[in-house]
């Protein structure tokens, strides 16, 4: 059986509270009324709503600001004004504002009914779009990468294939774009997926740490060796082993390495066991490797090795449209996490986080999502819950463009004005907007200066 | 005159019925302003001469009725209640300027009398035109509506009985 429609009744009369109540029953349904705009607010917060019927003359808030307060916590829900003869020119403002309809006081029957009728045959298709949505989120959802840009989507295809190979797969990315997420999926669609997925981060122990950390060692073999330690090579057997930061590998570990993925087999240190492995290697660095074989800094022959299949994945800059699923992903992690009630982001919150740049990645997204729910005081994040850095680009860039004293007034200008459209991401009403001039005045500098957008 | 109504009542709901001795109606439930009666009142007023042994009372009335937020009701129940009260006020030709016609009085009042008393066993309101459980919110529509229930509504009313 289909869900009763639900209705939010919001009148400082209780006459009318129960009259309207009992009579739209009636029709089968779900009515709850409530005195004042503060309680209606927090029903909206708690529950989901079909139609709000809202008086439009109520002491504290009135009609009006009940609706706009309710349209920021969920923007697609109807409002209908209520209002008598003397206010109706308020209403029509209401509708305005946003208002599916007003109704007068005392109701023609005919015509509350046919509104009703209305909002709830359209709030059943709203209904079916959002299934609709969530779908698509579905389908943008790949264990926990979430994006449904085509640069995103490029990485998922590919990791799907690999994933069916036994091929050695290196992750390039800038640090914080999830690089150990891509490997656990791969590891996680693999036919390994039951056996073991192993991490180790090759930046952060120093080489002879590291190379007991990779092959184990036997007891005595270092002062520090009290027992046994089985490397995580051994531990990975039949799994996945993920390095991570392998461009920070020194040049002897990388001889190791190259030696047991070209031999599968290795000893222990202190140890003359050989032990042999079945193991894939992923490997991950924010670093280029290429610069780095040039350089002399990395293999070149485990360089190839390692990277059989690479994956490019793209900093958050060059995906902003995934911001809002990301967002939406990291709002209902922590809000579970901390156990908060927090239901959306408001607009003006997720205008700033479009347009920030984020050089720490999904990680700096995640972290800055985290400690906003932490923060939040409402069921919702609003700017006041971001942190400096994202709120504040354009003033701080304005500091940082004077700071240097040696620079000519067009130096400067050049600078500042490139400043601001990045920080807008080259948006160019919002920095005209911020730079105070108009459009083609802002278009005329940029082609003075010759600045361009990066790609 | 309104003998066939007890008759309609044991066919559509499978319960004995009869009528009752006139009551009075009582002067609060007058709204001078709007020169209407408060149905509201008025089934307080039913419930108060309803006898122990009656499942279900349902008034009728002469007068034209309201509820505090309609401009008026044809009629109104306590849902999943005891009572119930139609006006014949507006089922009357007289109301819309045409000649009286009893016959289709009676049969606009068996309709809302189903209709409301379908409310007291917990009816809710059909999105089908032609069944009695339709919200009629004009004369037109209680016209296009039967005096009985749809195949769905009959299947519910059967679990309600
Ligand atoms: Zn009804
Ligand atoms: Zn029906």
């Amino acid at each position: 059986m289909k869900e009763k429609p639900r209705i939010l009744v919001v009148d400082d009369e209780l006459i009318i509270r129960q009259s309207l109540s009992d009579w739209l029953a009636e029709s089968g349904y779900e009515v709850e009324a409530v005195e004042d705009g503060f309680k209606a607010i927090g029903e909206v917060k708690k529950k989901k709503w079909d139609l709000l019927l809202v008086d439009l003359k109520m002491q504290g808030m009135d009609g009006i600001d009940v609706m706009r307060e309710a349209k920021r916590i969920s923007k697609e829900l109807p409002v209908v004004i209520i209002t008598g003869y003397p206010t109706v020119d308020s209403a029509v403002q209401a509708m305005k504002e946003g208002a599916y309809d007003y109704i007068v006081k005392p109701f023609n029957p005919e015509e509350i009914d046919l509104v009703i009728r209305n909002i709830i045959a359209h709030q059943n298709l709203v209904k079916e779009n959002i299934y609709l949505r969530q779908e698509l989120k579905r389908r943008y959802q790949f264990k926990d990468i979430i994006g449904k840009s085509r640069k995103m989507q490029e990485v998922l295809v590919l990791v799907k294939t690999v994933a069916k190979s036994n091929s050695t797969v290196l992750i390039q990315g800038e640090s914080g774009t999830g690089k150990e997420l891509i490997a656990r999926a791969i590891h996680s669609t693999s036919p390994r997926s039951k056996c073991p997925f192993v991490a180790v981060s090759c930046a952060a122990l120093p080489e002879t740490l590291l190379e007991s950390e990779l092959f184990g060692h036997e007891k005595g073999a270092f002062t520090n060796a009290i027992s046994l330690r089985k490397g995580k090579f051994e531990l990975a057997d039949k799994g996945t082993l993920f390095l991570d930061e392998v461009g920070d590998m020194s040049q002897n570990t990388q001889a190791d390495l190259l030696r047991v993925l070209e031999e599968r087999e290795f000893r222990r240190i202190g140890g003359s066991e050989l032990i042999k492995v079945d193991v894939r290697v992923i490997s991950a660095t924010n670093k280029e490797l290429e610069k780095l074989v040039k350089e002399e800094k990395f293999r070149e022959d485990l360089y190839y090795r390692l990277n059989v299949v690479c994956i490019q994945v793209p900093p958050l800059r060059e995906r902003r449209e995934d911001i809002p699923l990301l967002v939406e992903h990291f709002l209902t992690k922590y809000s579970i996490e901390n156990k908060k009630g927090i239901e959306f982001i408001d607009e003006d919150a997720l205008r700033l986080l479009m347009r920030y740049n984020w050089p720490g990645n999904v990680r700096e997204l995640e972290n800055v999502i985290e400690r906003a729910v932490v923060v939040a005081k409402k069921d919702f994040i609003g700017p006041d819950e971001l942190p400096p850095s994202v709120k504040g680009k354009p003033k701080e860039v304005l500091k940082s463009s004077v700071a240097d004293h040696n620079l000519s007034l067009q130096e400067i200008e050049k600078r500042h004005i490139s400043q601001v459209l990045e920080a807008t991401n080259w948006n160019i009403k919002e920095a005209a907007n911020i730079l105070k001039i108009d459009r083609t005045t802002l278009y005329n500098k940029i082609k003075k200066y010759k600045l361009t957008k990066p790609a | 005159m309104l003998c066939f109504l007890p008759k309609k009542i044991e066919m559509r709901f499978d319960y004995s019925s009869e009528i009752l001795e006139k009551i009075g109606i009582p002067e609060r439930a007058f709204d001078l302003k709007r020169n209407q009666y408060s149905s509201t009142q008025i089934l307080r007023n039913i419930l108060e001469f309803t006898p122990e042994n009656a499942l279900k009372i349902i008034g009728l009335i002469s007068v034209d009725l309201y509820i505090p937020v309609l401009t008026f009701v044809f009629g109104q129940a306590q849902l999943n209640g005891k009572a119930a009260v139609v006006s014949i006020h507006r089922l009357r030709q007289e109301y819309y300027g045409l000649p009286p016609n009893n016959r289709i009085l009676l049969k606009r009042l068996g309709k809302e009398v189903i209709h409301e008393l379908g409310h007291t066993f917990g009816m809710v309101h059909c999105w089908d035109t032609r069944c009695v459980m339709h919200f009629s919110n004009s004369i037109r529509e209680i016209d296009v509506k039967e005096d009985k229930f749809c195949e769905s509504c009959s299947k519910i009313l059967l679990s309600k009985l």
